[in-house]
This record gives C-alpha cells, structure tokens and sequence, in this order.
C-alpha cells in the first residue's frame, strides 16, 4: 500500500485490523482481520481451518506482539503441537514464554448427564482466566461446534454462544471461529448467524485428479477486501495465498534492453532485443525451434555473466544440453559455474499452485535474471486453460515486480487459421514471436516473424529462420515472382541473381569504354577547330597591323613634303 | 459389583451464588442425605475465585457435578432438579438394586 493511500485513509477513523501474517491474505483483506471481532472460518473436512487459526495466532505472538489462547474442542493440545511442529512452529517453547495458551476442551456426550437448567459460565470463566493471564489479544474456537455435539440441549447452547461471541467483542480479543462445512449453509450449526463481521471460507477441490486449495472471503463488513477465489497452499512453511493478480499494475520498467542471443533477431528488434523485465512468448508449431530459441537465449544471458533459470516441462536436462550442443551452444559450462540452472518436471507432478509456488522459491533462491519455461502448453494437462492464464498472470506480475525477464515457449496447433495460443497468454506477454512452417516446393522451412513488441520499433518482416551447427540465424526472405522464396528455392534465388549480376558488370564496362572512345574522338575534333580558329586570327592581325603602318608611313610623307615644300619658300 | 466401604467423592462447580448453584447444591445434599448417608464427601468450587481449576475437570457448564470417585468419572450438569437421572448418573440407583 503506498503512504499516499494510507494518509488519506487515516482522515477518517476505519477499521481496526489485526494481520494475519499469512502470506498474500493480508493484502486481499487489505490489512488482515477485523480487529477485537469475531471471524468464521468454515470450510469441508481437512481444508486447513485449524492450520489457518494456528498461523494466525504464532505469527500474531512471534511477529505482532499479540499472545493468543487456542481454544480446541477437537484435538488434543500434544497431538496440534505435534501437529503444527512440522511447519516449524514450537508451541511447547511458546506456550513457556507465555505467548500462546493452548486449552482442549473434552466435551463427551457419554461422560455428561443434564438435568435441569445450566449455563457455559465455565467455558466464559476458563477462557477469561487464560485471556487475563497472557494478556492475549487472539483467541481460536476449534471447533466449537462440537459442543453441539456433547451437549443436548440446543436452546441454551445457542443462547449462550450469542453470549460468548459477545463477551469476546467486549473483550476486545481478535477472535478466529471455525465451523464445518454444512449442506447449503456455511456451517452446520449456521455459526454465520452469530459472526456477523467476517466470514472466510475455505475450501478444497479436485479437478482431474488434482486438488486445489481455495480460499474466499465471502464477507467483510466495513471493509474492502477481494472477493475473488484465491487458490492457497500449505506446505512447509504454512499457507500461503496466492493472489490472482495484485489489484494494481504497479510495476517498475527498465528500459534497458538484453540481447537475444541471436544477432540477427536483435536487428528486428529495433537493433537490440527484448526488454529487461519483459514477458517473451515464442510460439509455434512442432519442431520449428522454439527450444533452440530458448536455449540460445539462456546461452546468452550466461554469457553476459547473469544467471538464467531453465523450467523444462517436456524434456530432460541432458537431453537439452545435448540437443543444444548439436548447434554450437555449450549449456554445461554455465551449469558448471552456477550461471544456469535446470528444474525439469513433468506438469503433472502437482497441481497448478504448487508448481507456481516451486517456481516462486526457485526464482526466490537462485535469483536469476532471467526465467526460461518450456513449454507452457503441457500445463494444460493439470489445469483448464484460464487456471493456466491465471497462473502465468500471477507468475509474469511476480517476475516483473523483480525486473526478471520470462521467455514462455509455446506450441500452436498444426496449421491453425489463427495465431492464437492454447493458453491464451499473448495479450499478456510484452514481446511475441512467431515460428512457422513455411512448406513449398517439397520442403519444410521455418519462417519467423516478431508479432509484437511493445514499445519498440520492430521489423514486420518474415525472416527465414535457419538452425545450423554454429547456432540460430535469421536470413531476409527472398521475394521472388511466386511468392516469399525460403530454402533451396531462395538459394536457387540467390544463384540467379549473383549471375545477373556479373552480366550486368560486363555490360557495364563495355558501355564505358564505347564512351571513352566518342570522348577522345570528340576532342580531337575540339583540338582541330581550335587551331583553325587560331590561324584565322592571325590573319586578321596581320591585315590590321598591316594597315596600320600604312597610315603612318603615309603621314609621315605627307609632314616630309610639307616641310620640304616650307624650305624652299 | 460396588462395595459398600466406597466413598463418593463430589465435586460442584459453581461461579458465584446464583439461583442455579444454590439450587444444585441443594438438591444434591438432599439426595446423598436420603441415599449415601455418611459415604460422601462434597467439595464446592466456587471458579469465580479459582478459575484455574475449571481447566482440570473440563468444565465448561455450570453448575457441573463431578463424581471422580467411584470410577468411573461422571458430569452432571444442571441445577441437579432430576432426582432419576442424578441418581443413575452417580452410580446409585444400580448398586442400590443389587443391594
């Protein structure tokens, strides 16, 4: 929750809540269980009602700093100690610090005769007394429909279960109740009439085979809460809920960008690859080489000296290594220096949730940069195809609230008219590429093209798509006369056009050398006129000059005579 | 099958001295005056000062009656108003007829 939020939530007085500390069920109560109230947990037989209360109250005496008192009207307190120690939880060394009271309640119809008017005083005054001295400010009912079963006389049972839910809410003490399943009611004894505040139901169900914990909060007063199913898991470490989708998109973006592994699919990626922190489907029909492309991206990542984590779900460790070093790339290196690392399982291993919680602590502990599964098609096996959108939602919010990078690899049905998945996840993923067959001529070719990739430029063109013994390449698709050439008949393309090519050459330079010789033919008759325009100038010289002199030689005569003419005067 | 040297020994629980208790404690010294004279011993635990003790007999309804001796345990709860059931509740009628 941001402080922002939280500030203008403390502008008006809401409720008090007490946190549960159960993973992801505090963030769908937005804050945890309705402080000082009662809340019903009611659920079928083994749907984890009693773990669910148990973890309430450790995680509120360990982590809250709120004691709590168990009150079990089923089991035994050694047999819930025994019980719950396998989660790691010592009740014995608890209820020594004083933090946690367990009190079980034997009630035996056979032990108990009733005559007459009586009341549950007893309970109210053994639960005071076990309140009072830990100061708890949590107690379990366990389940406390069982009287109902020890005792007989209903009127005074219901009136003083009223009674109890009250004195609980006077005291202040955040109270779980659980209750069993009833037909066509939350519970058998219709508990729901006297816990207004809260109900969460659990339950338990099994599709093909495969179970599924859900969880459902079916009633909140006061508060805002999801009401959605919410699959959960108890394992070793307690329950778990894993929420759908967190309720916001909030997630941060890098806008640094990681190299696919294979150049030339860089170039149709805006030159550069996938986004860090991006979702990748690479889907395609059988045998195109959507495991190459995986593999050869996980190749690259080790190389860039990040860690990458491979979720195989069809083929076996060894069996990609060796397919893998067939095409140049050597996985077991990056094995052997802890770069990679292999978690091959078939789906049907376990249910949906449990093989999203094992990719969770396996991302959680290996802390790789990027997360490699192939592919998801066989999760269809264990679950209806939304549970396996839900699950790859959930799982691409996680990675991405971690910045790591998943490459999802798909398979399409042979030929389908249209591009869409089984697992109808490409509107979830970032970038989305393609692999088909492209058959003509005889021959199988594959073709690949990026379909989408958010925020980028990317190319729209189909590339031919060539696996080969040193590693993945993408080659420009010829277009020839009939169509899109790949394969031989590209190659036959290829040949034709290299040969036109040194026809043309030739003509080139004969074309040239028949223009070198007009030019020098050219110039010579440049050079003739020029003289000749020459020699007529001259000509004209000489008969100017010539002139020229005339006149003065005349003149001078004509000043000679003159002066001769002067003298003899 | 019961010995007659047997000694009853009786607990009530009670919490404080409403009409229920007063009545029970009543109703329960009437019934060993008339049919265990001299064979019972009747302790009342009032948990509104000891509410410690409610958790070592299970208590959960008040007034409870607890027979720890003879074997075997049996509760009564209620204001002991049935002289029938408490009675076959504390093992008297039987040993009764077999006397």
């Amino acid at each position: 929750m941001s402080s922002e939020t939280q500030t203008q939530k403390s502008a008006l007085p809401s409720l008090p809540k007490a946190r549960t500390g159960i993973v992801g069920l505090d963030e769908i109560s937005e804050g945890g269980l309705p402080k000082g109230r009662p809340t019903l947990i009611c659920g079928a037989a083994g749907s984890g009602k009693t773990l669910f209360s148990m973890e309430f109250l450790v995680h509120g005496a360990l982590k809250f700093n709120e004691p709590g008192v168990f009150m079990a009207f089923e089991e035994k307190a050694e047999e819930l100690t025994m019980n719950v120690a396998s989660l790691g939880f010592d009740l014995q060394q608890l209820q020594q610090d004083k933090l946690i009271k367990l009190d079980h309640v034997h009630v035996e119809r056979s032990e108990i005769e009733e005559t007459g008017e009586y009341d549950l005083e007893g309970l109210f005054i053994r639960l005071g007394y076990a309140i009072d001295t830990l100061g708890a400010k949590r107690v379990v009912l366990d389940t406390i429909e069982s009287l109902f079963s020890g005792l007989t006389n209903m009127a005074i049972l219901r009136a003083e279960l009223r009674r109890l839910f009250d004195w609980l809410k006077e005291k202040g003490v955040t109270t779980i109740i659980t209750g069993e399943k009833g037909e066509g009611s939350l519970t058998r004894q219709g508990l729901e009439e006297y816990v207004s505040d809260c109900v969460i139901l659990l339950d338990h169900r099994v599709v093909n085979k495969i179970s599924t914990r859900i969880l459902r909060i079916v009633k909140y007063r006061g508060s805002v809460h999801g009401t959605n199913e919410y699959p959960f898991l108890i394992d070793e470490e307690g329950i778990s809920v894993l929420p759908v989708t967190s309720l916001t998109l909030k997630h941060q973006v890098s806008s640094q960008l990681i190299s696919t592994g294979i150049p030339s699919l860089d170039s149709m990626l805006d030159g550069k690859g996938f986004y860090r922190g991006g979702s990748i489907l690479v889907s395609g029909s059988a045998g195109t080489g959507k495991t190459s492309i995986a593999g050869s991206f996980a190749h690259s990542t080790c190389q860039n000296g990040e860690r990458c984590l491979y979720l195989a779900f069809e083929e076996s460790p060894g069996q990609i290594i060796r397919n893998m070093n067939s095409i140049g790339m050597d996985l077991q290196t990056h094995i052997d220096k802890g770069l990679l690392r292999f978690q091959a399982s078939r789906p049907t291993l376990h249910g949906l949730e449990m093989h999203l919680l094992s990719f969770i602590k396996q991302v959680d502990d290996f802390k790789p940069s990027v997360v490699i599964l192939d592919p998801i098609t066989n999760l269809v096996t264990v679950g209806s195809v939304s549970e396996v959108k839900n699950l790859l939602i959930r799982l691409i919010d996680f990675l991405q609230n971690s910045q790591i990078t998943v490459m999802f690899t798909a398979l399409t049905l042979m030929n389908s008219p249209s591009e869409q998945t089984d697992e109808n996840v490409s509107s979830l993923v970032d970038t989305w590429l393609m692999v088909r067959d492209i058959e003509t001529n005889g021959e199988r070719n594959r073709g690949m093209y990026v379909m989408k990739s958010r925020g980028m430029k990317h190319s729209n063109q189909i590339r031919e798509f060539v696996i080969s013994e040193e590693g993945l390449r993408l080659v420009d698709v010829f277009l020839g006369p009939s169509g899109v050439l790949t394969g031989s008949s590209r190659e036959a393309q290829q040949l034709l056009e290299r040969t036109g090519e040194v026809l043309w050459d030739h003509a080139l330079s004969r074309k040239d050398r028949e223009i070198e010789r007009k030019k020098m033919v050219l110039e010579a008759k440049i050079s003739s006129l020029k003289e000749e325009f020459e020699s007529m100038q001259d000509e004209l010289n000489r008969a100017y000059i010539e002139e020229e002199l005339r006149k003065e030689v005349q003149e001078k005569n004509r000043e000679e005579m003159t002066r001769k003419r002067d003298s003899s005067k | 099958m019961k010995n007659n040297d047997d000694i009853w020994e009786l607990r009530l629980y009670v919490a404080g001295k409403t009409p229920k208790s007063v009545t029970a404690l009543k109703n329960l010294r009437q019934y060993c005056e008339e049919h265990l004279k001299d064979k019972y011993v009747i302790e009342v635990v009032d948990l509104l000062v000891h509410p410690q003790l409610a958790e070592g007999d299970q208590i959960l309804a008040i007034p409870t009656l607890v027979k720890k001796v003879p074997e075997p345990i049996r509760k009564i709860i209620g204001d002991l108003s049935n002289e029938e059931k408490v009675l076959v509740g504390l093992n008297i009628r039987p040993a009764k007829k077999i006397e």
